[in-house]
């Protein structure tokens, strides 16, 4: 072989090398963090580049100016104020402009309200919006186990948009009508999986039913344990898609020796079990039932209701908003504490 | 001196194609005269064919064209016989197992049906192209080593598809056929049943897999570099040592203290691959059959080691009271 055929080969192939070095890893700088003992891998990794993305994903609103208090309460002074009558008339008027800016800034009042008629009970947003509000209330008075006092409002997941960037409807089917090609609900790149071929709708299952979620046995030895590995398949897509929302490794929460064992997991751990019922107790008490007030064109292809999951706060972030707390200025927005239920345990479970 | 530090194979007989030794019968036909490759020559013997397929060969390429088909069109009919997506996605498309709701049934085929009709073809035209290894090997007069060694890839195989899904009650225990989802599977399956890491049998399998490629390497290396001493007469060199064979000694003596033997560097590696999928296999079988948590098993047995605490305490939400 000639000294230049050898050279050519050998330039063809350190070219293709470094096509594939450069599209199979991440560009450096990645720095990465040790949280659990050393040797375990327990680490989190963050990029200069994707961390400005997730920054400017991430921005707070401004706020309305500060006023003063009228004096009486905004059911004194409006009609039809369910939810929000206890608060000052003032206040009020500042929330719902807040609530514009949070909503629909560029949509305006009229987004939610007649404006020939505000105290009127349309358009359907309206419905909605007050329903959302309720929502908020009840999230950040009950579900204090997840949003601790850091709590919620319209913006963690709206962000300035009438529909949040990241929700979710029921799949339609993409098998092929006929006898083959049975995708099983999975074998096609999933964004929900981390573009892995696990199953694509792991939010039906665990956040709007309530699916068993652990799959691995607790005893060395087999005691009647029935899951399966296409049931761990599920699992596994969910978890991915709290990694990719969350925009941290597994070893965020589980030692990845032992995935299952609450002793060697990280506290943050018991902050996403509450949020994973969270979530499924937004979809299934708020969401779901508003499906009639929504117009088809809102409604998913099989006629479902936008649902929420854990990217639709979190944004690429393991704490939304980067843990900035919009809700101490809004304490309207923050509903009563519940009575004790197995859904809203309380924090001292932490 | 240049020549021995070529990547690629620098020597390459040209000729009348040879048609290997006289064999007496229909065993001993072969199809066609053979050609030569000059660009196959760069990776073994430029010389192709001629062939033999006999009954079993011809019944194999069938039985494995008739499962390549099932699986292929299965995925291309997934992707609603789009060309382009078909290409686009054929890395995430599979023809997957029935669901565990069937057990041992035999299911509808969009429901799991194809995916046993290819497996059941697929293992036929296993099975027979190591029939048609054993029986090549024979009709040659050569030792079996090589069925053998097959066999033992195909315990791994009938291990993960057929063996432990019927002790399991379920064929959905076994694997799709597609190339992310079968890995996707891999990676479930260990954590289904507490880390496959922490199987002793998976660690055996981990050790001869890499072992061997350790083996390939040294000893690969090793007859290339005295290969201008006469060193490829490795077979010879088992009873009748040369001066290749003696430098190649001596330097392993002076780097690790040890040698093997030009006859027992080939058995090391027929064992140590062998060992591989046996291994593998064993540990699949006892997965879920005999250990359902490999973690805590090796907790159990003191392999694995405790690890000071760094976080605080937590606790299980659902064994929390009132939680």
């Amino acid at each position: 072989m000639s000294v230049f055929t050898m050279r050519l080969l050998a330039g063809i192939s350190a070219a293709l090398a470094l096509l594939l070095v450069v599209y199979a890893f991440e560009f450096p700088p990645v720095d990465s963090v040790q949280r659990g003992y050393r040797g375990l891998a327990m680490e989190e990794n963050s990029n200069p580049r994707t961390d400005r993305a997730k920054v400017r994903a991430n921005q707070l609103p401004e706020p309305a100016p500060a006023t003063d208090p009228a004096g009486q309460k905004a059911s004194e002074v409006y009609t039809n104020v369910k939810v929000l009558g206890d608060m000052d008339a003032n206040e009020f008027l500042r929330l719902m402009t807040d609530m514009t800016t949070w909503v629909s800034p560029e949509q305006g009042c009229a987004y939610c309200h007649d404006e020939n008629d505000l105290a009127a009970e349309r358009p359907y947003t309206k419905i909605v919006s007050r329903r959302m509000l309720e929502m908020v209330r009840y999230i950040n008075g009950s579900w204090k186990t997840h949003v601790a006092d850091t709590g919620v409002t319209c913006w963690a997941c709206h962000r300035g948009q009438p529909v949040p960037a990241s929700v979710w409807y029921l799949d339609s089917p993409k098998t092929a009508r006929g006898a083959a090609g049975n995708l099983a609900g999975q074998n096609v790149a999933s964004a929900a999986g981390g573009i892995t071929a696990l199953p694509v709708d792991p939010f039906t299952p665990f956040l709007k039913d309530a699916n068993e979620i652990r799959v691995i046995s607790g005893t060395a030895l087999p005691a009647g344990n029935r899951a399966s590995i296409k049931q761990t398949e599920w699992t596994y897509s969910l978890m991915m898609h709290i990694s990719k929302g969350l925009g941290v490794n597994c070893t965020y929460c589980h030692n990845s020796r032992s995935f299952f064992d609450w002793d060697q997991s990280t506290p943050q751990r018991t902050t996403a079990w509450y949020g994973i019922r969270m979530t499924r107790d937004i979809n299934t008490q708020f969401l779901e039932p508003l499906t009639p007030q929504f117009p088809a064109s809102r409604l998913g292809p099989l006629g479902d209701v936008a649902k929420v999951n854990c990217a639709t706060c979190h944004e690429g972030v393991n704490k939304p908003l980067y843990g900035a707390s919009m809700v101490k200025d809004y304490p309207i927005l923050i509903g009563p504490a519940p009575a004790r239920t197995a859904s809203a345990a309380p924090a001292a479970a932490k | 001196m240049a020549e021995y530090q070529n990547i690629f194979t620098q020597v390459q007989i040209r000729g009348p194609g040879y048609a290997g030794v006289p064999v007496e019968g229909t065993a001993g036909y072969r199809v066609g005269q053979g050609f030569f490759s000059y660009w196959l020559g760069k990776l073994g013997d430029a010389q192709v064919g001629p062939v033999y397929l006999g009954w079993t060969g011809i019944a194999s390429l069938l039985c494995g064209f008739i499962a390549f088909e099932i699986i292929g069109l299965n995925m291309f009919a997934s992707v609603n016989w789009d060309p382009i997506q078909f290409v686009r996605q054929l890395p995430w498309l599979a023809l997957e197992p029935p669901a565990p709701a069937y057990g041992l049934r035999i299911p509808p085929l969009n429901e799991g049906g194809w995916w046993l009709m290819a497996g059941f073809f697929l293992t036929l035209s296993i099975l027979l192209w190591w029939v048609r290894v054993y029986r090549r090997a024979r009709v040659l007069g050569m030792g079996t080593h090589l069925a053998w060694a097959f066999a033992s890839a195909i315990f791994l195989y009938l291990s993960l598809g057929f063996i432990r899904p019927i002790l399991m009650g379920a064929w959905a225990e076994a694997v799709p056929f597609g190339i992310f989802p079968h890995l996707d599977w891999t990676a479930a399956f260990s954590i289904r049943y507490g880390n496959l890491f922490y199987n002793p049998f998976h660690m055996l399998s981990i050790a001869f897999l890499y072992g061997s490629a350790v083996l390939f390497a040294m000893h690969g290396a090793t007859i290339l570099a005295v290969s201008h001493f006469g060193g490829e007469r490795e077979v010879e060199q088992i009873v009748d040592r040369g001066t290749a064979y003696e430098r190649a000694a001596l330097f392993w003596r002076w780097t690790m203290g040890f040698n093997a033997t030009a006859e027992s560097i080939h058995r090391w590696g027929w064992w140590f691959a062998v060992l591989v999928t046996l291994t593998g296999g064993i540990g699949i079988l006892l997965t879920g059959t005999v250990v359902d948590n490999w973690y805590l098993w090796a907790v159990k047995h003191g392999v694995a080691p405790m690890y000071p605490a760094v976080f605080p305490s937590v606790a299980d939400p659902t064994l929390v009271p009132g939680g």
